[in-house]
């Protein structure tokens, strides 16, 4: 009886030693890793934080001091901030909208089975292997006033209107066709989730549903979108969060233009054009936060369904 | 019964063919004004083909030694940043996808939670660390800033390949006396290529295509990538009346297609690993 | 005509600069024949960067660079607003060429002039004028350009109204409508004309005043009528594309479009002219001050041969060849008073009527530029709609915050 226990004890001696020995050479080879982790994201994310609650500047004479909250109460009067903030809200539910309803619409054409299917797929991938600046450029030639191929089709073959219009200049068109570049670019992406999301619903559940005689709409809202919830929340979350720290498609499409700065835009001006580091993170943190916001939203919304 | 066939067949036809166009219509308008004169393209009503096609702007393009400057650049930083993350990302991945220890479900929800942070939130801090570091207008700026979105990625994706690779074969390992880095280098990188052929597309790429930190760390002409330098086009290379955009669309089809034709050829690839990056998260 | 030869050249050889030079108009052509110049005859190679056309962009550019103690940049273009805030990263000119600068406006070396250094040298002055197309305003039965902002609308409508049948996108008047530093130009003299003062009285912003949103409420009421839509993206060059293209009646821009109008083969040769820029009635007519100096790094690995091309970029004889060849305005009263100069100058003469305004860099200090971004960011909210008293109390916080 001893002997076994002593046995045991032993065993799980060694046991215990050797799981350590194997935690150490984890944590050695995860330690290149940890470290530029925390070099290049935890660290400056601490930064951020910290530097929020001061009125650091770069280049300036002054030491910077440390000043609690006062950029954030700032932020809540800044009119530049809430217009940006207002825009970029706007922007991520308009798009977010169109490139569920849209890749949906893709996902489900292409989960029939034609000829050429995978052509069609490859060509998904051109809008999204096409850097965002580029293909900014792009749509920006084809809303040109003047020669853009829009106005042309509008104006001169189609006779829809009967001037051209500025698309990218005139405030009424500026956000749409910010819009429509987001979504060209990543339905694709949307799309491409939903359908690896499609297919991997049994195709059993269909036929049984059709032998109970469900109608198509019936088999599309009881199996597919209840299966397909996973594979929705993702895209949802992944295009909420890019949509909340969309900078390119302005950037490129507006520059500085104050009426179409979004909560990115903005605060690369005040870090890089005016070096204001401390009222830049602290409209860096709260982009954090809106993102955040967004996130409980969903989960709370998810998880009142399960229930 | 039949008719009704044949319309559905035909709409469903009609919506795939819809969706090409829509997909490829801005790419293929560039690449046609691309060839286009500057005759033709500053006329109205516009021409959907060029008439008298001609490279002029591909030669001026290519003759622009920023822009290929720029393209070198790109090249430089968006391979070392995928060679700097697949060496570092496979070690992290080995660890977490091989061994179960204290920590290892923190670690991963730190590398998960940092593909979904903005890099913008980080921004001020990364610069002052850039300029600490005597990096400022230095490509090496890049490379180390870019490991930002480009290192969880690859960890995230390269763990799921590893984890899959049955237990048996480690244990034959160690039998034989492998140590854990022969292990690691002579039978889990190898099982492992395919999805570091994977997540180094998808790094490149995501490199290539960056703009915000080349916008904020680099400077002068002779370090701006190409996302940088075509947006900087028009500030800086027309003298004419005319925004140059016959260049600038030229400029635009020579630093996509090589992406578009990676996406191609790996297609299958990337597909799975975008979708199997999200869908596991 | 050949750019001059160096004066007193000495040999620089194996030095390698920098330079961020002008890239508005023809300013990047002769930059670059300036610099092969100096190459030949000093040995020193001289790479010419252009600088962002936008004034801002350059400003954060040169901020970046210098917060890293960069040495990827010798010798900068400067606005005259910018010595002051630039003064520590500048070299001190003053022991080399002095003796140059004494021979330059007094009130510019006081510009360059940074508690006691001389952190730069002056290279050109400039100022806002209203362009017209003289042969426009005769066909319309105009004998004299505007003289009120009235006037100019109404005469802007009338010629835009005629002119519409030949050309469809004629425009009235262009200016720079963009937000960067140029519009802050623009929107200074709008409200400076209109007696809304002019952005800071001491540290303190004084923009939320009513004359001042009658100002922007008017220039908001142009775009679309008889300013284009697409005036809210223009800077200088576009402006001028589109006025020597012969599409416009009237435009504001600085005296380099006046020798660019005149070149053989524009469209407007001999067919435009200068007067000083409209007022409201009571009011004065207000041009803002404007001009670019040249500085020297402090990281520079070559500074003398940095200050040497200084030193040739601000000679007399180059300032007359920048003079005849693109009419850019010399800062040596000695050259400004050259016959040939004077000749291809003659609108000195002819906006003397107008007050000179200066962007307010004194009173801003080091926060010059983030005042300007407030103030600019606002006044084109603004023209894209925002109720004008409201842009002016959004700016008027920003500034504040700013300089607290």
């Amino acid at each position: 009886m001893s002997t076994t226990t002593g046995e045991a004890e032993k065993q799980a001696e060694v046991a215990g030693i050797r799981a350590k020995r194997r935690a150490r050479v984890a944590w050695a080879f995860l330690t290149p890793a940890l470290i530029v982790t925390a070099f290049v994201a935890l660290y400056p994310l601490c930064d951020t934080l910290y530097l929020s609650l001061t009125n650091t500047r770069l280049g300036s004479e002054e030491p910077a001091r440390f000043v609690g909250l006062s950029n954030y109460v700032e932020l809540a009067h800044d009119g530049f901030f809430l217009d940006a903030l207002l825009l970029t809200v706007l922007f991520a539910v308009i798009t977010v909208v169109l490139e569920l309803a849209l890749g949906l619409g893709i996902a489900l054409l292409l989960d029939a089975r034609f000829k050429g299917r995978s052509a069609v797929r490859a060509a998904m991938l051109v809008p999204w292997a096409i850097p965002t600046a580029v293909s900014t450029q792009m749509w920006k030639w084809m809303y040109n006033d003047v020669y853009g191929v829009f106005n042309d089709v509008l104006v001169n073959r189609l006779g829809l209107l009967s001037e051209p219009i500025a698309f990218t200049a005139d405030p009424r068109t500026s956000l749409p066709a910010a819009v429509l570049v987001d979504v060209w670019k990543t339905t694709p992406f949307v799309a491409l989730l939903l359908l690896a999301g499609l297919q991997l619903i049994p195709r059993e559940l269909y036929e049984a549903a059709r032998v109970d005689g469900a109608t198509r709409l019936q088999a599309f809202t009881r199996i597919t979108l209840p299966l397909l919830r996973p594979a929705l929340l993702v895209a949802l979350v992944f295009r909420t969060l890019d949509a909340l720290r969309v900078f390119d498609v302005f950037y490129v499409m507006f520059g500085s233009r104050p009426d179409m700065q979004t909560l990115a835009t903005y605060a690369h001006e005040i870090l890089v054009s005016i070096s204001d580091v401390g009222y830049g993170s602290a409209v860096s943190t709260a982009i954090f936060l809106v993102i955040a916001v967004f996130i409980v939203i969903y989960i709370a919304l998810f998880q009142r369904r399960d229930t | 019964m039949k008719a009704r066939g044949v319309a559905r067949r035909a709409a469903f036809g009609m919506a795939v063919v819809f969706l090409v166009v829509y997909l490829v219509f801005p790419f293929g308008w560039a690449l046609v004004s691309s060839f286009k004169t500057n005759a033709e393209l500053f006329s109205l009503p516009a021409r959907f083909w060029p008439e008298h096609p001609t490279l002029e702007h591909y030669r001026r393009v290519l003759a622009n030694d920023d822009f290929l400057r720029a393209a070198l650049n790109s090249v430089l930083v968006a391979s070392s940043v995928t060679l700097v993350s697949l060496a570092i990302g496979a070690l992290a991945a080995f660890a977490l996808g091989r061994y179960r220890f204290r920590g290892r479900s923190l670690v991963l929800y730190v590398i998960l939670s940092m593909t979904l942070f903005p890099q913008i939130a980080v921004l001020g801090a990364l610069f002052q660390l850039v300029n600490a570091l005597g990096l400022y207008n230095r490509l090496p700026a890049l490379t180390l800033t870019y490991l930002v979105f480009t290192l969880p990625f690859t960890i995230w994706v390269l763990t799921g390949f590893l984890e899959a690779v049955p237990v048996e074969i480690e244990e034959a390992a160690y039998m034989d006396g492998a140590s854990p880095l022969q292990l690691f280098a002579k039978i889990m990188l190898p099982l492992a290529a395919p999805g570091m052929v994977t997540t180094g597309l998808l790094s490149f790429i995501a490199a290539w295509n960056e703009l915000l930190f080349a916008l904020s760390f680099m400077q002068t002409p002779d370090k701006r990538t190409v996302t940088h330098a075509i947006l900087s086009f028009s500030a800086t290379t027309s003298s004419a009346f005319e925004v140059p955009w016959g260049q600038m669309m030229a400029a635009s089809v020579l630093v996509t297609t090589p992406l578009v034709l990676l996406a191609l050829v790996f297609q299958r690839r990337i597909i799975a690993g975008l979708t199997a990056g999200a869908v596991k998260g | 005509m050949p750019p001059p030869r160096v004066p007193r050249a000495e040999r620089h050889a194996g030095a390698r600069l920098v330079f961020y030079a002008e890239s508005v108009g023809i300013g990047a052509a002769i930059d670059r024949a300036l610099a092969r110049r100096f190459a030949l005859d000093t040995g020193a190679i001289v790479d010419v960067v252009l600088r962002p056309r936008d004034a801002t962009e350059t400003y954060a550019s040169y901020q970046r660079l210098f917060q890293a103690r960069s040495a990827d940049v010798d010798v900068l273009s400067l606005d005259i607003v910018w010595p002051g805030i630039f003064a520590p990263h500048l070299l001190d000119l003053g022991a080399a060429l002095g003796g140059l600068a004494a021979t330059h406006l007094e009130a510019a070396i006081k510009n360059d002039t940074v508690q006691g250094r001389l952190v730069a040298m002056p290279y050109f002055t400039d100022f806002g004028m209203l362009y017209y197309r003289s042969d426009l305003l005769q066909k319309y039965g105009y004998d004299a350009p505007p003289a009120t902002w009235d006037e100019l609308e109404g005469m802007a409508r009338t010629i835009q109204g005629g002119e519409r049948a030949r050309s469809r996108s004629f425009a009235g008047f262009v200016w720079q409508g963009k937000a960067y530093e140029g519009l802050t130009c623009n929107a200074l003299e709008w409200i400076h004309s209109y007696g809304g003062g002019a952005i800071l009285e001491g540290r303190e912003p004084t923009v939320e005043n009513p004359r001042a949103a009658q100002a922007l409420a008017r220039f908001h009421g142009f775009v679309g009528t008889i300013s284009p839509v697409g005036v809210t993206g223009y800077e200088e060059e576009d402006a001028r594309n589109v006025f020597q293209g012969g599409n416009a009646a009237f435009m504001r821009n600085w005296p380099y479009a006046y020798a660019a109008g005149n070149t053989k083969g524009s469209r407007i040769e001999g067919r435009f002219d200068v007067a000083p820029l409209p007022h409201e009635p009571g009011y004065e007519s207000s041009a803002i001050l404007g001009g670019w100096t040249l500085g020297v790094s402090r990281y520079s690995r070559f500074p003398d041969a940095a200050v040497a091309f200084v030193g040739y970029l601000c000679s007399p004889e180059v300032q007359r060849f920048r003079a005849l060849v693109g009419g850019y305005i010399p800062t040596i009263p000695a050259v400004q008073s050259d016959p040939d100069v004077a000749r291809v100058l003659p609108f000195l003469e002819r906006v003397r009527g107008a007050t000179l305004v200066a962007r307010p860099s004194n009173q801003a200090g080091a926060r010059y530029n983030e005042v300007s971004i407030a103030f600019y960011q606002g006044v084109s909210k603004a023209l894209y709609g925002t109720d004008p008293e409201k842009a002016l109390e959004q700016i008027a916080r920003r500034i504040r915050r700013s300089l607290r």
